[in-house]
């Protein structure tokens, strides 16, 4: 569904919102930017001949590690830029294209800049902080690709708190119906009710596994009873109901957070990355 | 006289003036009559003062607008809490010898000028010279009506719900008003209290979706027992007897709270003999300049006569005893702000001789009384143009009325050659396509010599139209008219279409209506004038959506040009007002108009090529128009048919960051006027809890102070009169609306990134706000989507988004069959 629509001349101000996701924005602009880029890049870097031989200290080495450098420090400004809401006609989305264009390009343009000659200095440090943040960054694509529609279907028109909220309401209900019922099944229940969906980790919640869910063990231990009444009846289809619900509520931040959690890579190494390439520039000027 | 309150000693059964309804009205008519020492007595139904603002929520912080306008009564007023103000008006009451008589609902009103008999609803009678009635507009709440209905605990208004503990409560009814006192009955689970709400039918038509949803929630939780199908037969002491679908059951029951609506005074006012300017429940009662009805000697005033704010009915109190009091000079307290207004204009006249002016020249002024001239020009701009100047232009949004008061316009019909225009003269109006449709305005308006206009903002206009028949009419044939000359277009003057405007009926549709039908003969045209429409066709057993049409678009003409069947069905998208145009009368016009003739044949055309497109996609991409279909009935449904301009969010992108919220938040004062993940949502198409910017926006309805408006962009916005009343959160059918106070001002996102100060982007958290709060924390307004008016770049939600998921779409762009086209 790539379309366009222009919501007409308004007087002074003009905005359009085009219905275009951020990679293919206006038609995979930033793409053949980058694409564009990496070509001049290799070529100029295969064209040339530098001496004594390929690496930073060249003037085509010099040229390649400024790009990269700015590159790396407008990259960074995409935080500053998604969460300072000033005005202005610029769109979080065309950053977020051109972010991750350029971003991808820098792999051509800082490789090429390395000559190939890595070793255990501060140097290849910041190039491998780097390779993290764009690996991070790929990962983050994925997710951002893939992940939507799921959560969007999984969570039903319902909100997180109207998810947790149908939980909290089964569980009094669940504490009403287990009154009647013997210690042994009543105890399987309360240790559901005890279950706190968000007390899990954060592997647990992206690895989607509960293994000692203490639902599905109440479920399994009361239908071990076998025949009963009807009270554990109404118990058993309550914690049914419960484990359906939590089941969608886990999906849903297990989603949010594999949308989340390379951030938490991406973000920090981006931070290191800043401090080792400041480490880098230095070095390489006080050497000179 | 003394001071009196209570029953029985000092009320005279005679006096010269009576005052019905203690409201600020009323009470300031009491207190000038106890000034000027007029024999008088203040007959108010419940058991204290000012029963509607004793009725707001506890605390509630009233406000004192216009604040240009002075104050003038014998009583005080000023922004503050509630208790505040009702706390001097009891004082001053008591210290200024005013008569009040309370448990007085007056129920009838006999006689003649100089001897009226007031009927209270004890039976007791009380004859008074001139009556004075300021009974508000809230009207008496429904009753319940079943044996043991007079039972004391049965009550019609619940203040606090925190109140109750360990109760049972059944609550009757399942509007809004029913729901959310059920909802807050059993919000805290610590007050233990067992609430049963009873609906009569089975579904919750009269209420708002997210209190259905809130109260379904409530439901499944347990924490409300919702009874379907069910009505009180019997209330008992402690137990309430109920008939059901299954026949008779008796519950516990130690309160019930009876919600069942109210029935408005109109009634009531109608069988004082007093008559009221139209039909329309927007109607006021016919006034004279001193507020005297059409039955001599009863005068009405404040809420009930079309003013509700605090301070106009105070000083209507003032002014109507000067009157009886025989005091002809008074000039209203609104006189300096008209001064103000009429100041701009060109010319030294007074404001009595501009009033005179504008009634006499202007055609829609002419059956106006002078107060309610005067009123409309409280609401109203005027302005003065040089020639040549425009006064809008073509596409831009604007919903007001313009009446010419000197001078001419012409109007460029031509949006390519604008020395093609058409005159509109002295008397007449123009802007009334806006005022009617809501959107963009048709054609660039100038001033054809120097030119003086009054522009009535929207509200002004359609209260004006509804208390002045005659001007309604008017306003309706003129509309007409020009409407159908801006559709056909070119070439074409008044006289051509003046056969159509005579044959043209305005015909309503509620929403779903079908309003013709694919097969049906039809000889009609219809303009759709207000709403909109969805065109379908049955292809293969299903209905296909081929079109949506806007308001100014038209229907019908395929099958009146070539006398074929309707070749679609159309029915209304929302409750629609259409223009139905006789067929012949259409005929006869293209057959004295070639070039209009060819105009319509190329329109037909376009549309059968559309309904061609769409049947041979559907051969080979059923799934694809399946789709389209149900997706554009998914977005009509969400109320996208009276919208003007919508956020909705592709979920197939939105990885639900909730940048969007935040930088709402950030543009406006700290506050979201969002809620992404609320909303529903169609095939991944996500309508969130946002403004739609309605075309007739319902939330305008309501407001006491006008403080809602259609703003340069097309946004529906509040502006800062708000009094915080909370009827257009009411009146949302989509519960955009929201009452919080403007949070502190946080430090800027810079000292949060790199020095951690402050809650970051977005909303800050309650406890932020509580921290942070300087002084007194301010009132709650009314809070709603502007269209980030006023900011460069546009809707700050759009462009915050990081993956392109939101997106803004007007309906007409969005519904279109290009789509299809595209989508493929
Ligand atoms: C929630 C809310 C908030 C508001 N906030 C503000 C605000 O902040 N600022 C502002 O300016 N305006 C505000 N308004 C509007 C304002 O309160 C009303 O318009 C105003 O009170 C109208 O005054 P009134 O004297 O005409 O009638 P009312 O105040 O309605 O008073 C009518 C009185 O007449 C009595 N009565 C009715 N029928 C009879 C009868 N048959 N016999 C005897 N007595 C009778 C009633 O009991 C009542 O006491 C608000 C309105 C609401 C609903
Ligand atoms: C050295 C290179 C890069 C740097 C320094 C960098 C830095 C950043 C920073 C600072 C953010 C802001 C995160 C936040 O505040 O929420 C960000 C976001 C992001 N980056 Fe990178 N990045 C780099 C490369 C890449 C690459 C190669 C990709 C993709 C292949 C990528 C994809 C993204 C995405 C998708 C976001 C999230 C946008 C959003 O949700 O707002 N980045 N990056």
């Amino acid at each position: 569904m790539a379309t366009r629509t222009t919501t007409g001349p308004v007087a002074g101000r003009e905005y359009r919102s085009d219905h275009e996701g951020f990679l293919r924005h206006r038609h995979f602009r930033w793409l053949k930017i980058a694409t564009l880029l990496s070509v001049i890049c290799i070529a100029a870097y295969f064209l040339t001949d530098p001496r004594p031989r390929p690496g930073g200290g060249t003037w085509i080495g010099y040229t390649l590690g400024t790009i990269g450098a700015l590159l790396i420090v407008w990259l960074s400004l995409l935080g500053i830029r998604k969460r300072a809401i000033t005005e202005g006609r610029w769109s979080l989305k065309a950053w977020t294209s051109a972010h991750v264009y350029l971003g991808l390009s820098l792999i051509v343009v800082a490789t090429l800049h390395t000559g190939f000659q890595l070793g255990w200095n501060v140097h290849t440090l910041a190039y491998a902080l780097m390779m993290l943040v764009i690996l991070s960054g790929m990962f983050g694509i994925w997710a951002y690709a893939t992940l939507p529609s799921a959560l969007s279907s999984n969570r039903e028109q319902m909100t997180q708190g109207q998810m947790i909220d149908a939980i909290r309401a089964l569980d009094r209900q669940l504490d009403e119906a287990a009154q009647p019922l013997a210690r042994g099944p009543s105890d399987l229940v309360l240790e559901a009710l005890g279950e706190d969906p968000f007390a899990p980790g954060l592997w647990r919640r992206l690895s989607g596994n509960y293994r000692n869910c203490a639902t599905q063990k109440a479920i399994e231990g009361l239908a071990r009873l076998g025949d009963q009444d009807a009270a554990v009846e109404r118990v058993e289809k309550l914690l049914v109901r419960r484990k359906a619900h939590l089941e969608r509520l886990r999906r849903h931040m297990r989603l949010k957070s594999m949308l989340e959690v390379w951030l938490y890579v991406h973000v920090p190494a981006t931070m290191a990355l800043l401090a080792a390439l400041t480490a880098h520039i230095v070095s390489v000027f006080y050497y000179w | 006289m003394i001071g009196w309150h209570g029953k029985g000693e000092g009320v005279k059964d005679r006096v010269r003036i009576a005052i019905v309804g203690s409201g600020p009205a009323g009470l300031s008519a009491a207190g000038r009559a106890a000034r000027l020492g007029m024999s008088h007595v203040l007959l108010e139904k419940t058991d204290h003062l000012s029963d509607t603002i004793f009725k707001y929520q506890k605390g509630k912080h009233v406000m004192a607008t216009p604040s240009s306008l002075v104050l003038r009564s014998d009583f005080d007023f000023d922004a503050g809490k509630r208790e505040q103000v009702l706390g001097t008006w009891e004082e001053q009451a008591a210290a200024g010898a005013i008569t009040v008589r309370y448990n007085a609902e007056v129920t009838r009103i006999e006689g003649e000028k100089g001897a009226f008999v007031l009927t209270l609803k004890d039976g007791g009678t009380l004859e008074a010279e001139a009556v004075i009635l300021a009974i508000g507009t809230q009207g008496n709440p429904n009753k319940l009506r079943c044996e043991g209905a007079d039972l004391p605990h049965i009550q019609y208004q619940l203040d606090d719900p925190t109140e109750y503990i360990d109760e049972h409560i059944t609550v009757v009814g399942t509007g809004d008003a029913g729901i959310e006192n059920a909802l807050g009955l059993a919000a805290d689970p610590a007050q233990g209290n067992v609430v049963t709400i009873l609906n009569r039918g089975a579904e919750f038509a009269r209420a708002k979706e997210a209190n259905v949803k809130l109260l379904t929630e409530a439901q499944a939780a347990g924490r409300v027992i919702v009874r379907n199908e069910t009505t009180p037969a019997e209330v008992r002491p402690g137990q309430l007897v109920l008939d059901t679908r299954d026949g008779q059951e008796t519950i516990r029951c130690d309160r019930i709270i009876a919600r069942t609506g109210s029935a408005p005074p109109r009634k009531f006012v109608e069988d004082c003999g007093i008559a009221f300017t139209s039909p329309e429940r927007e109607a006021f009662p016919v006034l004279s300049p001193v507020f005297e009805t059409t039955r001599p000697g009863i005068h009405v005033i404040g809420a009930l006569a079309g003013y509700p704010l605090i301070k106009h009915c105070m000083n209507q109190g003032y002014d109507v005893v000067e009157f009886l009091n025989g005091n002809t000079r008074l000039k209203p307290a609104d006189e300096p702000i008209l001064a103000e207004k009429f100041a701009a204009l060109p010319g030294s006249r007074s404001v009595d001789e501009w009033l005179e002016l504008l009634g006499s020249r202007i055609e829609i002024f002419r059956d106006i009384s002078p107060l309610q001239l005067r009123e409309l020009m409280l609401d109203s701009g005027v302005a003065a143009f040089r020639k040549g100047e425009a006064v809008f232009e073509r596409n831009e949004i604007g919903s007001s009325l313009f009446a010419i008061a000197e001078g001419s316009v012409a109007v460029e019909v031509n949006k390519d050659d604008p020395s093609i225009t058409v005159p509109i003269a002295q008397g007449s109006i123009f802007g009334e396509v806006g005022l009617i449709s809501g959107r963009r305005r048709g054609a660039t308006i100038r001033a054809a010599e120097d030119l003086i206009v009054v522009e009535l903002s929207r509200s002004a206009a359609l209260k004006m139209m509804a208390t002045a028949p005659a001007a309604a009419k008017v306003v309706n044939r003129i509309s007409i008219e020009r409407q159908l000359l801006q559709i056909f277009g070119s070439g074409l003057t008044r006289e051509d279409v003046a056969e159509l405007v005579d044959g043209a009926e305005v015909q309503e549709l509620r929403a779903n209506e079908v309003l013709m039908k694919e097969g049906d003969e039809g000889a009609d045209i219809f303009i759709i004038r207000r709403g909109s429409m969805i065109v379908e066709r049955e292809i293969g057993g299903k209905p296909v959506f081929l079109s949506y049409l806007a308001a100014g678009a038209y229907v019908g003409e395929m099958a009146v040009i070539d006398g074929s069947r309707r070749s679609a069905t159309v029915r209304a998208a929302i409750k629609s007002e259409v223009i139905r145009l006789p067929g012949e009368a259409f005929v006869r016009l293209l057959e004295r108009k070639p070039q209009l003739r060819r105009k319509a044949f190329e329109e037909m055309e376009r549309r059968r090529e559309i309904n061609a497109f769409v049947e041979g996609r559907k051969e080979n991409f059923s799934s694809v128009v399946d789709m389209y279909s149900q997706t554009a009935q998914f977005l009509v449904d969400n109320g996208i048919g009276e919208a003007t301009d919508v956020l909705l969010i592709d979920e197939t992108l939105c990885v639900g960051c909730d940048n969007c919220e935040k930088a709402c938040a950030d543009s406006h004062d700290g506050l979201s006027r969002l809620d992404r993940e609320a909303g529903t949502t169609y095939a991944h198409l996500h309508v969130p809890t946002s403004c739609r910017h309605c075309e007739h926006p319902h939330c305008m309805a309501d407001c006491p102070p006008n403080a809602i408006q259609r703003g340069p962009d097309g946004e529906v916005f509040i502006d800062e009169t708000c009094i915080g009343c909370g009827n257009c959160q009411r009146n949302c059918p989509y519960g955009v609306i929201r009452m919080d106070s403007v949070p502190p001002k946080k430090p800027s996102i810079l000292s949060w990134l790199f020095l951690g100060k402050g809650p970051g982007p977005g909303e800050p958290s309650k406890d932020w706000r509580k921290k942070h709060a300087e002084g007194a924390e301010k009132p709650k307004q009314a809070i709603k989507c502007d269209m980030c008016a006023g900011i460069d770049g546009g809707p700050s939600c759009v462009r915050a988004c990081p993956t392109g998921a939101a997106i803004r779409v007007s309906p007409e762009a969005f519904l279109s069959v290009a789509k299809l086209a595209e989508g493929e």
